[in-house]
């Protein structure tokens, strides 16, 4: 299944998905950078549907955005992002982040 | 803080906890740092425990662990868009003295073994992520940075269980990064029922019995994957993973998979006026023996996730986790009862108990499965796609003679595959993986 839709949810919105878990937010810190270039890559781009907590979404004129608070530090964005260098990732401080009820 | 110890962990998942357990134990000076809040605060899993890794290191574990229900039967389903084919497995014989297989909660269960590491004696530190590794001017290990103000903390070997990530590994050259083909995506919710619901759907007599069902299928989207179905005392894990490097093909966001799982006719029901009580996301190595990587050098050693311990044939993690940590804890207490030093050539009777154990035997049995199915995503659409609709044509009774269904069954599977040939090709390939 491919689509053309840069909106890539039809059905539940990832706020209805992620409002049950718990997050310390470390403000001012976030674990995960774009690290920009001229033009957005394709890995980049394809994040907006392959990050499972739609961290990354595409706003005006194409470019992607990045919002890492639902963000469950799975790590596919920087598998995914390892060869273009556009993400820098690292953990959050201990004791940030998510925190999982049940994993 | 004293500012040497035996042996620092890196990680307080299965893998961490039984390497740090192990080593408290026998009597060494061991630091288990962990970066969630608590242990577990980072950790996704199914859940299915293994009784047998975990008795190996806490015989009577089952008196006061966190357990959901142990295992009486196992479901197998073979999934198309409305329908599935399955083999169910259900035996008495699993409501033993000593169950082989429970379902778990990973957060509170790795609480448990992470206070169970404590008791034994070794210091354990929440909050604080491993930072990077330090090393002496010949390049050995001796220690760690942390996100905690102060010195770096010193030790003799420091263990890595910072699971698939791994990134202390990863930035210290200790191992490469992980391929995309190697590594599956999966996506879990944990869906809340009352007690008696989840016992009369699934039909299970009291609170302590449980099930498993796997699913094949549609449910990857032609994608190499499966997803789960596990029974908790109140409350259903429903998940699905498939490679990272298929989700990039198809660009099937994984949400979405998981959320036409649950809309599937077989599965909705089962979950109907569920709560959902959280969501989780987190990969799985997939890559088998042969993306195992270094295991051990001068001063380090892996275990678990970060090793890539994972047999993703027959859907066990969690317990060569604990293995590979039992395993890497009694080899750095030998070395230091026989006041040996924790060097590469020293800590390669990890790899050498390795071998010996079901750990490798089985990785190594299963070599090849990971290719065959990247090579071959039909396994998983087109037979069980023919198969529902040889069922349906069985089953339906109408005034086509049997024969004639018969003849209609079979040549649905030559036509699934393109002819025979294939078909018989597909049997051989998957028969030498298994091997």
């Amino acid at each position: 299944m491919t689509s053309s839709n840069d909106r890539p949810e039809p059905g539940r919105r990832m706020e209805e998905r992620l409002y049950t878990n718990r997050y310390l937010v470390d403000e001012g810190r976030p674990h995960v950078r774009l690290r920009r270039r001229a033009i957005d890559s394709d890995e980049l781009k394809s994040l907006v549907r392959l990050c499972p907590a739609g961290c990354y979404s595409k706003v005006e004129r194409g470019r992607v955005e990045l919002s890492i608070d639902g963000c469950m530090e799975c790590g596919t964005c920087r598998i995914v992002c390892q060869a273009t260098g556009e993400i820098e990732w690292s953990y959050p401080r201990g004791g940030f982040g998510v925190a999982f009820k049940f994993g | 803080m004293r500012h040497h110890f035996d042996a620092i962990v890196v990680g307080a998942g299965p893998a961490g906890n039984a390497a740090a357990y192990v080593m408290a134990k026998a009597g060494l000076d061991v630091l288990q740092l962990e970066r969630g809040e608590t242990a577990g605060a980072k950790n996704v899993q199914g859940a299915i425990l293994y009784a047998d890794a975990l008795e190996r290191l806490i015989p009577d574990f089952r008196e006061e662990a966190p357990l959901e229900r142990h295992v009486v039967e196992q479901r197998v389903w073979l999934m198309d868009e409305r329908a599935h084919t399955g083999l169910h497995y259900r035996s008495d014989d699993f409501n033993e003295e000593r169950p082989n297989r429970y379902t778990i909660l990973r957060a509170p269960f790795d609480q448990w073994f992470a206070s169970k590491v404590r008791d034994a004696g070794a210091v354990q530190i929440t909050d604080t992520t491993v930072t990077g590794l330090v090393h002496d001017a010949d390049g050995r290990v001796v220690g760690v940075e942390t996100d905690r103000q102060g010195e770096p903390l010193m030790a003799d070997v420091v263990v890595l269980g910072e699971g698939v990530n791994g990134i202390v590994g990863q930035r210290a050259g200790l191992r490469p990064e992980l391929d995309p083909a190697h590594v599956a995506l999966a996506v879990k919710e944990t869906i809340f029922l009352s007690e008696e619901l989840v016992q009369e759907r699934f039909n299970l007599e009291g609170e302590d019995e449980g099930v498993v069902i796997e699913l094949m299928g549609a449910v990857s989207a032609g994608m190499v994957g499966t997803g789960f179905l596990y029974t908790n005392r109140e409350s259903v894990s429903v998940g699905v993973g498939c490679l990272l490097a298929d989700f990039q093909k198809t660009q099937v966001p994984a949400y979405v998979l998981l959320d036409r799982l649950k809309a599937h006719p077989s599965v909705a029901p089962l979950l109907r006026d569920g709560e959902t009580k959280e969501y989780v996301a987190h990969l799985i190595p997939e890559g088998g023996y042969d993306a195992i990587p270094r295991l051990a050098g001068d001063g380090w050693i892996v275990v678990g996730d970060a090793g890539q311990f994972v047999n993703s044939a027959h859907r066990e993690g969690s317990n060569l986790a604990m293995t590979t940590g039992r395993l890497a804890g009694e080899t750095v207490a030998a070395l230091k009862r026989e006041r040996l030093a924790c060097t590469e050539a020293h800590l390669a009777r990890y790899k050498q108990a390795l071998e010996q154990s079901f750990v490798m035997k089985d990785l190594r049995k299963y070599r090849r499965l990971p290719g065959v199915l990247h090579g071959n995503k039909h396994l998983l659409t087109a037979y069980p796609k023919a198969i529902s609709a040889a069922m349906q044509s069985f089953l339906r009774v109408d005034d086509v003679d049997k024969r004639t269904k018969e003849r209609r069954m079979l040549g649905r599977f030559r036509e699934a595959r393109g002819g025979w040939r294939h078909v018989v090709m597909d049997a051989l390939k998957m028969a030498r993986a298994w091997r």
